[in-house]
């Protein structure tokens, strides 16, 4: 079943634009500070999309998570490399790049289009409640190893931008 | 026009192949990790997508697997900025044609 009505269908062309113009400003912008705003319109409008199919809690989700850590922390990423080139400029496989993502891309729609998809008509937004209760139940491990894994990958960011003068002092100690 | 499975599908290969170029083509390494955000965002919205317009056995399944693909993008983008700035710390640079410390 499609989205019905008016409304639904102005968001959805609303946020195509949006996002797809942003994403395409991350590529064209010159300077890497201007690319990270252009990120942030993009995970902004990829969060709408999410709203728009009925995963409220996704979406919510991708604000917090997206723009408000790894947007930030790309920021930070950035200002603490100042010495290095600020311009997101391309190297010799910019061209060759371009002309595989095109061919992929209609590789992608001709496949989508062409495809009959069996669309449901009886859609029921499962609620916040129902997946809490999945992950900590059907999918109880691939969480955990989820939990373990973001404890290695903070462990591991903090080991490796330590600088010498910290790395010394922890010998001495 | 009501947007239906195949126009979300279709937005999501077009932000795919955005952030493949990104990721293939910049000179800069956060700018390579940015197009690799993207791709990831991408393939999100293709989840939600299937989740919302076609029939499941498991009706949270889709909202799960976002939940996971979420998780490790966020780990994925905090060992890849730690990388470099560690290695700009070290070559005072995070040119990828510059990274060639292994080229014999």
């Amino acid at each position: 079943m499609a989205l019905e009505g008016f409304g639904p269908a102005f968001a959805f062309w609303l946020l195509s634009a949006i996002t797809l113009i942003s994403a395409g400003g991350v590529m064209m912008a010159r300077n890497l500070l201007h690319a990270v705003l252009f990120l942030i319109v993009t995970f902004i409008g990829v969060a709408g999309f999410f709203i728009l199919l009925s995963a409220e809690f996704i979406a919510m989700a991708q604000v917090v998570i997206y723009v408000g850590a790894v947007a930030v922390l790309i920021l930070f990423a950035i200002l603490l490399t100042p010495r290095s080139a600020r311009d997101n400029s391309e190297t010799v496989w910019g061209a060759p790049a371009a002309l595989l993502s095109i061919a992929l891309a209609a590789v992608l729609i001709f496949v989508i289009h062409d495809t009959a998809w069996s669309e449901t008509n009886s859609f029921q937004a499962p609620s916040v409640e129902d997946l809490g209760r999945a992950l900590l139940s059907t999918w109880v491990l691939p969480f955990q190893l989820a939990s373990v894994l973001l404890t290695a990958a903070l462990i591991g960011a903090i080991m490796l931008v330590r600088s010498p003068e910290e790395e010394a002092e922890d010998a001495l100690s | 026009m009501t947007p239906g499975l195949d126009h979300f599908l279709t937005v999501g290969a077009l932000l795919f192949c955005l952030g493949l170029i990104v990721a293939l083509s910049k000179r800069n390494a956060i700018g390579v990790l940015m197009g690799i955000e993207l791709m990831l965002n991408a393939v999100n919205v293709t989840l939600l997508a299937f989740h919302r317009f076609t029939e499941s056995a498991n009706p949270v399944a889709g909202q799960t697997f976002v939940v996971f693909v979420i998780t490790v993008a966020a780990a994925e983008a905090a060992v890849a900025l730690a990388l470099a700035v560690s290695f700009y710390r070290n070559r005072e640079t995070v040119d990828v044609d510059r990274i060639n410390l292994l080229r014999s």
